[in-house]
């Protein structure tokens, strides 16, 4: 019976992880109904998230799904006005990285974001150039630029929408999407 | 800040006009020596109907909504004559009463209406201004602007901008999405139309110098793109959709030239690009930053933001190209700069403490005046006629458009019903 449960909720968080991954790709706009799930603990707001197989099935986990691998990890936060990343992300990087070069047709798109404070243009050019950094440090290690796609929007898709600096934190971010 | 009295009491709902109406706006705080004024209900020829339009409030509101002038309400009034000689000037220099505005507004036997004005100076005993047009029912608004303006100009000294229009971009939620739209208004909030509707971020709207055209940054492409849109037809052209950054569109003074910051070569640069062929001209070369390009009012110059030097800050530069000059010294933080119409100030969000306020630079000295004091101010936009700055202030209710006199002694909010507006832009006078 207990098996049986934790079998439900883990389909469940399965499931759940798969629309999420889907809505990602489909329809940008929401991003914030995933970013916003994780408001809820400040646990996730590290940035670890994991996604489902696209099947549904419970067996045959693909290295991008495994909540346990570093390339489980999709979004690279920032400090303030600052597009340098920080040392705690070279894993998660050389682990995309790695990915990246065994599987030569994958492709990913870097987002680039900012916190909503100053101006909008200078933060959609600061988007661009976080998610220049990560581009960057990926070719340095070996990824085809064909396999990046870069993209920013500024501060107009905030991950969370609050005026404070525990939000900001939050939105100062590159994603990385599969 | 003791100089000030705060006037909250000025409060125009323009509900009552349906969808077309949804700025709310405020005068939160005027200036004590404001200028007495009244302007009497204008005589109308019909008198079994209605009016269709009544011109005295409209000027009533776009005089009291500056700031300069302290309206006489209607019940004080202590006479309402249409013409010259029914006017008793006694009784109006015991009110201390310095002007006033008459007029009448006639049905001729066309179906168009016939608008005459005087405005009297009471204590001369004579007329200052006067004008008189006949229009179709639908531009009485915009005549009510105009004598706003003759106004304006007579008795403070600079051009009213009251017939001008501003472009701005609303956000709000929608079934759990957001939904983004650039739309214009007449500068009292009314006649608010929409342009564009887009699930995508929209931003930076840019007037042509003939009010014809917006150009604005669209991401419906997944990515930023510039369009360029005609404001009656509502045809639109992408004319920039680069691999990168496609935004931050800048018309030039003679409408030939749009200005636009492009990443397509490596990094943001500003770029020139000219609307007959679509040929660019790249301005800048730097690996930092460089964007929100505005031209100086002669054409001659941009300025620009730039973190070449660490923070953002205001570079100027030929608009030949050349090498750029910083400008800005005056704190950590300094950006999104705007020439004054007359080319001697740049108005910027300038960071104070870690607050993002507008701030209005002195290209004389190089000294910035902090104008606003919240935390999020953002996007000012200069009146044409140089006197007022429109920005965006993002508070507890979101996101509302806000405007301050430049010399920072006025300050107007204008909110909407719902959601967020932002991204203001204030239109060149209309003809």
């Amino acid at each position: 019976m207990f098996i049986r449960l934790i079998l439900v909720i883990g389909l469940s968080s399965l499931l759940f992880g798969c629309s999420s991954d889907e809505v990602k790709e489909e329809d940008p706009v929401q991003v914030e109904d995933r970013s916003s799930a994780a408001t809820g603990g400040a646990a996730e707001d590290s940035g670890a998230q994991a996604y489902g197989t696209d099947d549904g099935s419970t067996s045959g986990f693909s290295e991008l799904d495994d909540p346990q691998s570093p390339l489980s990890v999709r979004i690279i936060y920032f400090e303030y006005d600052s597009s340098e990343i920080q040392s705690e992300y070279r894993s998660v990087i050389e682990a995309h990285a790695a990915y990246l070069i065994r599987n030569p047709s994958t492709t990913i798109t870097l987002e680039g974001h900012a916190d909503e404070r100053g101006s909008r243009e200078y933060n959609l050019a600061l988007g661009e150039r976080r998610a220049q950094s990560i581009r960057q440090q990926m070719a340095l290690l070996g990824v085809a630029s064909s396999q990046m796609r870069l993209v920013s929007y500024g501060e107009e898709r905030p991950a969370v929408e609050g005026h404070d600096e525990a939000s900001w934190q939050q939105n100062r971010r590159v994603e990385i999407l599969y | 800040m003791n100089f000030f009295k705060r006037l909250v009491l000025i409060n125009f709902l323009f509900v009552s006009f349906g969808a077309n109406a949804v700025l709310d706006i405020k005068i939160t705080q005027g200036i004590e020596q404001s200028l007495p004024i009244a302007i009497i209900p204008f005589g109308w020829s019909q008198a079994a109907n209605i009016a269709p339009i009544d011109i005295s409030s409209i000027v009533n509101n776009d005089l009291a909504r500056s700031g300069r002038f302290d309206v006489m309400e209607e019940q004080y009034l202590p006479q309402q004559p249409h013409n010259f000689d029914d006017i008793n000037f006694g009784d109006w220099r015991k009110l201390g009463m310095e002007n006033i505005l008459i007029g009448n507004l006639k049905l001729d036997d066309q179906g168009d209406y016939d608008v005459s004005f005087r405005l009297i100076d009471i204590y001369r005993g004579i007329e200052i201004a006067s004008g008189r047009q006949t229009v179709k029912a639908a531009h009485l608004r915009r005549v009510a602007h105009q004598i706003s303006d003759v106004i304006f100009e007579k008795l403070i000294g600079i051009p009213g901008a009251f017939n001008t229009r501003v472009a701005y971009i609303t956000v709000k939620e929608n079934n759990g999405s957001k939904l983004h739209t650039l739309q214009i208004a007449d500068a009292d909030g009314f006649n608010a139309q929409i342009l564009l509707e887009s699930k995508e971020p929209l931003l930076s709207p840019s007037w042509s110098p003939d009010g014809k055209k917006i150009a604005y940054v669209s991401f419906e492409g997944k990515n930023s793109a510039i369009y360029v849109q005609d404001v009656s037809t509502g045809q639109r052209e992408r004319i920039a959709a680069f691999p990168g950054i496609n935004s931050a569109p800048d018309w030039s003074p003679e409408g030939s030239r749009l200005a636009m910051t492009l990443s397509k070569d490596g990094n943001t640069e500003i770029y020139v690009m000219n609307l007959r062929n679509r040929s660019l001209q790249r301005l800048t070369n730097h690996a930092g930053i460089d964007t929100e390009p505005s031209w100086s009012p002669d054409g001659q110059k941009l300025v620009f933001t730039s973190d070449r030097s660490g923070g953002p800050q205001i570079y100027e530069i030929n608009a030949r190209g050349g090498q750029p000059k910083r400008i800005s010294f005056d704190g950590k933080y300094n950006a999104r700069p705007e020439y004054s119409p007359d080319g001697k100030f740049i108005t910027l969000v300038h960071a104070v403490n870690g607050s993002y306020r507008i701030g209005i630079l002195d290209l004389a000295n190089g000294a910035i005046n902090t104008l606003t004091d919240a935390r999020l101010d953002e996007s000012p936009s200069f009146a044409p006629n140089g006197g007022m700055i429109i920005y965006a202030t993002t508070g507890v209710r979101g996101a509302q458009l806000a405007a301050v006199s430049t010399d920072g002694r006025i300050h107007q909010r204008l909110g909407l019903q719902q959601g967020d507006v932002r991204e203001p832009a204030w239109g060149p006078f209309l003809k």
